[in-house]
C-alpha cells in the first residue's frame, strides 16, 4: 500500500460531536503548526445545532500559504460514530484514519487502502479522570498529544500556547499540560511515530495575524467611527455584533465617567435593527447593522426608503445558503443581486467585497466614509467562509492623521452666511446634495424626510417631472460611487493569455492557487478580482481585452454576471460562468477543473496540425 | 382641508414666549386632512403644549410612520427636522435618533393602524427600552387613508360606516403600555385641548416613555352612530380621573385647591406635576392599582381619560446603556477611533 508522503501541505480532518469542547482542542492544533512558521487555513463545517449533531474541523496545512480549501482529506481524525462511515470514505488512497480503538470495530468498517492508527482514548481517559466532563475534555487534548507526536510537532510551541492562554489559572495550564502529555507518551511508545504526514518549522507566516472575517469588521466598525449599531441574532453574522460589543468595551469607554462612547441594541427583529440604523445615521451618527440573507430580505422595505431619502447606514451581510433558511451553517454568495437592488421601486446600492479578514476589517472601516459621502446604504458583502473561519492574513492597518468623510453637511456657519439649502439639490453636480442634521439651526435648514416623492427642495410633489429630476439625480450618484469604491485588483499571468476570469470575496485564495496551478499546466489566464458594485471602468475594459472571460460564484444563478450584464452593459456572450454552490467554500481543484474543461471543449486544433 | 393660506408675516404685536418665538412660530404646513378631523386638534394642542413650554422648535425631532396621523407632523413646527418613515416603524427610527442625538426632544406620532396592528412590536418594544420620547397615537379605530376599515383598537361591536360589526377583540393599547414598562401613561380626547396640552407638557418633561393615547374621531369615516370612537360617544363615556397643572419652571406652586385634593408628582429631574384629583381613589403613581381600576372601568364601557400613570423615578435608555452625556452624533475621529497603538497590540494578540 503506498502511504501518502507530505511535509507541510496536507489536510487534517477531525469528525466531532457539537458542544463536545473539540473546537478549541482543534483550533489549538491549528493553532501550534502556524507557531512552526507554516501557514493553516482552517474550516469549521457546523450543523444548524447546539449539541449533539456532528461537526468538523479540516484544517489545511500549506506551506505554500494557499488559504483556499484544498479538497480530499489526508488524515481523518474520526472521533464521531456517527458519521464514521463517511468520514472513512473521504479519506485519500494511501492516507491515514487515526481513531479511538477502545472498544472493537468490525473489519467491514475499515478500509485497506488507508494507514489505520487506532489510540485507546477512552481507556485512557477513564484510567485517568474520574469526572465525566473532564474525561470528555481532556480526551481532546490528549488526542492533540498524539498527533503532536505522529506528525511532529513541536510540543513546546502547545506548551507555550497553554501558557498564554491559562496565564494566572496555574491549575488549568498543568492539567492540560499533563493531557498534552499523557497522549503525546502514548503515541511516541505505542503507534508509528513519525507518519509520512509531518511537519517541519519554516518562516512562512511571518508578520501576518490569524482572524475571523466577523471580528475584523467588528474591528474595522470601530475604527471606523460606527457609534450605534442596531442588529438582531442570525447565524453567520452574530458575532460581528459580538465582536463590536467585545471591542467596544474595550476601546470604546470614557476614561474620565466611565460611560460609553456608543449604544449597542439587540432589536427585536431585523426591521426594527435597520430601523434604528437609519434613526441613527439619519441623525448623524455613523451606524452599521449585521445581518444574513434572511435579514436583508426582511430589511428591504427600509433599505428603499434610506435610499430614497438619502440616509447614510452601513449594513453588513455576512451570507449564508438561501433561499428561506436555506444552508444556515453553510457559505455562498447568493445574495449579490438581492443586495444590489434591495426594495421595491428602481433601487440600486453599492457593494463592497472584501476577499479576507484584513479587507473585511478595511472595507467596513471604509464603508461609513462612503455611505456619509454618498448618503445612501452600503453593503459590505461577507459570507461565511471568510465571517466564521479563522484565516491567516495582513495585519491590521491605520494612518492616524486619517480623517472621517462626513459628507456634505450643511452647518450652522454655512447657513448663517447664506447658503442656499435645497434637500434634493444637485449643487455640485456629483448629485450628492448637502443635508443638514435636526438641531443645526433655529429658522434655516430644518425639512421634512419621507419616502414619499418629492422636489429639491424636499417639498411632497407627484409631479411627474420632478420625480423623474429627483430619480435622474439618483442615478448620478450612483455614478459619482464608481470613483470612491475600492478598485479592482488585476492579476497579470506570466505570459499573454486569450482567457480572463473575474472573481469576488472569498473565492479569493482557492482563484489565486488556480491560477498557479493553472500556469504550471501551461494555461495563462489574466484574472480580475472585483472588489465593488457599481463596477469601475476597469471591468468592462478587461472583459473587451480577452476572447472570453469566466465568472466564478458561489451561487447558481450567476448573480454577479448579471450585474455585470445589466449594469455594466458588458456582452453575455464574453461571459462564461463557473458556478459553485453546494454550500462547501469553493475550491482550486473545482476551478482548475472547469476552466480546464471549457479550454479543450473549446480549443480548436489547427487543421495544419491535426494532419 | 382648507385652501386658504395663512399669511405669512405675523402681526407685530403678537405675543412672545421666554424662547422669543410667536406660537405662530410653532405652525407647519397647512393641514391637507378632512375638515373637522380630531388629528388637525391634537397638532394644535402639540403647538400650543411647545409654545408654552418655551420650547425652540429646531431642538424637536418629529417622526412618524404611514397614515392620516402620521402626515400631521407636516402640520405643525414647521423649523423641525420631521422624518416619515415607513408604515407602522416609526418607533425604531425614533429609537435611533435618540442613540444619534439624547439632547433634542423626540416626539413620535403615530395612529392606531400604525401602532397597533402594522406597528405592534415596535411600539411594544420602544416602550420596553424605555426610549426618552413622547409618542401620541391618534386613534380613532378606523384606517382612513384607505378609506374606512376596521383597525386593531375598534371596540368589539362597533359598527363601520358600511354597517359591518366587528367581531375581533379591540386592542388595548394603554394597557400594553402599562404592561410594557411606559414610564408616562395618559389617555386624552382630542376634543378636550384643555386636558391634552397639560399632559403633552408632562410627557415633554417626562424622562423616559411617554405614551399619550388621543381618542380622535375620523370625521369621513368613523363617527356616525354605532361607532364608539366618534365624537358624540367619546363626550359621553369620558370620565376623566384627574386634571393636570403643568408647573412650569423647576418650582413647586403652592396649591390653590382645598386640601386633599390636588396631588404633587415631583419627577427624577426636578419638574413637578400637580394632579387635581377627580376620582378621589387614584392613585397615578401604583402601576398595578392602575391596571386594575382601568380594566374595572372598561368593562363598564367608560373611557378613562387624564394622567393614567407616572413614575416619579423614572429612567430612560441612554441610562441603561450608559451612553456619554455628550450626543454620540458629536463624537469624531479623536473620540471614536482607538488608533494604530491599540491597533498593534491587537494585531499581537492575533498571531
Amino acid at each position: 500500500m503506498n502511504q501518502i508522503s507530505a511535509i507541510n501541505d496536507f489536510v487534517v480532518k477531525f469528525a466531532n460531536v457539537n458542544g463536545s469542547g473539540s473546537a478549541s482542542a482543534n483550533e489549538l492544533f491549528a493553532r501550534s503548526i502556524l507557531r512552526m512558521g507554516v501557514p493553516v487555513s482552517p474550516r469549521n463545517i457546523f450543523p444548524s445545532n447546539i449539541q449533539g449533531l456532528p461537526t468538523w474541523y479540516e484544517v489545511r496545512v500549506t506551506e505554500k500559504g494557499y488559504l483556499g480549501r484544498r479538497g480530499g482529506v489526508d488524515l481523518m481524525v474520526a472521533m464521531n460514530p456517527q458519521t464514521w462511515d463517511n468520514d472513512v470514505k473521504e479519506i485519500e488512497p494511501g492516507g491515514y484514519l487515526f481513531y479511538d480503538n477502545s472498544k472493537p470495530l468490525p473489519e467491514s468498517k475499515f478500509r485497506k487502502d488507508i494507514t489505520l492508527i487506532g489510540m485507546p482514548l477512552t481507556e485512557i481517559c477513564n484510567a485517568t479522570y474520574t469526572d465525566p466532563r473532564q474525561r470528555q475534555l481532556f480526551k481532546n487534548i490528549i488526542y492533540v498529544g498524539a498527533l503532536s507526536a505522529l506528525l511532529e510537532i513541536d510540543p513546546k510551541v502547545i506548551e507555550q500556547l497553554f501558557s498564554e492562554q491559562y496565564k494566572g489559572k496555574e491549575a488549568l495550564l498543568q492539567s492540560n499540560v499533563k493531557a498534552l502529555h499523557l497522549g503525546r507518551d502514548y503515541a511516541l511508545k505505542n503507534l508509528p511515530c513519525p507518519l509520512g504526514l509531518r511537519l517541519k518549522p519554516a518562516n512562512n507566516v511571518g508578520e501576518r495575524i490569524f482572524s475571523d472575517g466577523n471580528s475584523a469588521v467588528a474591528l474595522g466598525a470601530v475604527y471606523g467611527g460606527a457609534s450605534v449599531c442596531a442588529w438582531y441574532p442570525i447565524t453567520p453574522s452574530s458575532s460581528v455584533a459580538e465582536a463590536f460589543m467585545g471591542y467596544c468595551k474595550k476601546l470604546r469607554g470614557d476614561a474620565e465617567t466611565g460611560k460609553n462612547k456608543y449604544a449597542i441594541i439587540q432589536g427585536e427583529d431585523e426591521l426594527a435593527s435597520i430601523g434604528i440604523a437609519i434613526g441613527a445615521g439619519w441623525n448623524g451618527a455613523r451606524s452599521f447593522t449585521a445581518t444574513s440573507g434572511p435579514g436583508i430580505s426582511l430589511m428591504t422595505e427600509f433599505i428603499g426608503l434610506a435610499y430614497f431619502a438619502e440616509i447614510p447606514v452601513v449594513l453588513v451581510d455576512v451570507q449564508r445558503g438561501g433561499p428561506s433558511t436555506g444552508m444556515p451553517t453553510r457559505t455562498q454568495q447568493s445574495d449579490v443581486l438581492a443586495c444590489a437592488y434591495a426594495s421595491h421601486g428602481d433601487t440600486k446600492h453599492p457593494l463592497l467585497f472584501p476577499e479576507d479578514p484584513t479587507e473585511c476589517f478595511e472595507m467596513t472601516a471604509q464603508s461609513f466614509d462612503i455611505a456619509e459621502r454618498l448618503q445612501t446604504p452600503v453593503f459590505v458583502m461577507t459570507d461565511l467562509d471568510i465571517g466564521m473561519n479563522t484565516r491567516l492574513c495582513r495585519p491590521f492597518k491605520w494612518d492616524d492623521k486619517q480623517e472621517y468623510d462626513r459628507g456634505k453637511l450643511m452647518t450652522y456657519e454655512k447657513l448663517e452666511a447664506g447658503a442656499e439649502f435645497g434637500r434634493y439639490l444637485d449643487v455640485d453636480g456629483d448629485g450628492i446634495p448637502y443635508r443638514t442634521l435636526p438641531g443645526t439651526h433655529p429658522t434655516k435648514g430644518g425639512y421634512f424626510t419621507r419616502g414619499t416623492t418629492k422636489n429639491r427642495y424636499a417639498i411632497y410633489s407627484e409631479a411627474g417631472p420632478d420625480y423623474v429630476d429627483n430619480m435622474q439625480r439618483l442615478m448620478r450618484k450612483f455614478e459619482t460611487a464608481k470613483t470612491l469604491l475600492p478598485q479592482p485588483v488585476l492579476h497579470q499571468a506570466a505570459k499573454p493569455a486569450s482567457f480572463g476570469a473575474i472573481y469576488y470575496g472569498s473565492t479569493s485564495p482557492a482563484m489565486q492557487e488556480a491560477l498557479d496551478v493553472l500556469a504550471e499546466m501551461g494555461v495563462h489566464i489574466n484574472a480580475l478580482r472585483v472588489r465593488g458594485f457599481p463596477f469601475a471602468d476597469q471591468v468592462k475594459d478587461f472583459v473587451a481585452a480577452h476572447s472570453g472571460t469566466f465568472v466564478i460564484e458561489q451561487n447558481r444563478d450567476a448573480q454577479l454576471k448579471t450585474l455585470l450584464v445589466t449594469d455594466a452593459k458588458i456582452n453575455p456572450a464574453q461571459l462564461i460562468s463557473l458556478l459553485h454552490y453546494d454550500g462547501t467554500p469553493i475550491t482550486a481543484r473545482f476551478i482548475v477543473d472547469q476552466i480546464t474543461k471549457h479550454i479543450s471543449a473549446h480549443s480548436v486544433v489547427p487543421l495544419k496540425k491535426a494532419s | 382641508m382648507t385652501y386658504l393660506a395663512k399669511p405669512k408675516l405675523h402681526h407685530p404685536s403678537l405675543s412672545k414666549n421666554q424662547a422669543g418665538y410667536t406660537r405662530r412660530d410653532y405652525e407647519g404646513k397647512i393641514s391637507t386632512l378632512c375638515a373637522g378631523c380630531g388629528h388637525d386638534s391634537i397638532s394644535a394642542s402639540i403647538i400650543q403644549a411647545c409654545w408654552e413650554l418655551d420650547i425652540q422648535p429646531h431642538r424637536v425631532a418629529k417622526l412618524s410612520g404611514i397614515g392620516c396621523s402620521s402626515k400631521t407632523p407636516d402640520y405643525f413646527l414647521g423649523n423641525s427636522h420631521g422624518f416619515n418613515s415607513v408604515h407602522g416603524r416609526m418607533p425604531s427610527v425614533l429609537t435611533g435618533a435618540n442613540l444619534a442625538n439624547r439632547d433634542l426632544l423626540y416626539l413620535g406620532v403615530s395612529g392606531d393602524g400604525d401602532s397597533a396592528s402594522i406597528g405592534l412590536g415596535q411600539f411594544a418594544h420602544c416602550m420596553r427600552r424605555g426610549v426618552n420620547m413622547v409618542y401620541i397615537v391618534e386613534n380613532n379605530g378606523v384606517y382612513g387613508l384607505t378609506k374606512g376599515q376596521f383597525s386593531a383598537t375598534a371596540d368589539k361591536g362597533s359598527k363601520s360606516k358600511r354597517g359591518v360589526v366587528n367581531s375581533d377583540e379591540p386592542l388595548d393599547m394603554i394597557g400594553m403600555a402599562l404592561l410594557l414598562g411606559a414610564t408616562y401613561v395618559a389617555r386624552s380626547f382630542s376634543g378636550d385641548k384643555k386636558q391634552l396640552v397639560p399632559l403633552i407638557k408632562g410627557a415633554i418633561e417626562h424622562k423616559g416613555a411617554a405614551f399619550i393615547d388621543v381618542v380622535s374621531p375620523c370625521i369621513a369615516f368613523n363617527n356616525h352612530a354605532g361607532s364608539t370612537k366618534s365624537y358624540e360617544y367619546v363626550r359621553q363615556h369620558n370620565e376623566a380621573v384627574n386634571r393636570l397643572d403643568f408647573i412650569e419652571g423647576r418650582e413647586e406652586i403652592t396649591a390653590d385647591y382645598a386640601p386633599g385634593e390636588t396631588v404633587t408628582v415631583h419627577q427624577h429631574d426636578g419638574s413637578a406635576l400637580r394632579l387635581k384629583k377627580i376620582a378621589t381613589d387614584y392613585d397615578a403613581t401604583d402601576r398595578v392599582k392602575v391596571m386594575n381600576y382601568l380594566q374595572e372601568h372598561a368593562a363598564r364601557g367608560e373611557v378613562i381619560t387624564g394622567l393614567l400613570y407616572i413614575d416619579p423615578d423614572s429612567e430612560d435608555l441612554h441610562e441603561h446603556i450608559n451612553t456619554v452625556d455628550t450626543p454620540l452624533n458629536q463624537l469624531g475621529a479623536k473620540e471614536l477611533c482607538p488608533g494604530t497603538a491599540a491597533l498593534e497590540k491587537i494585531n499581537a494578540s492575533l498571531r
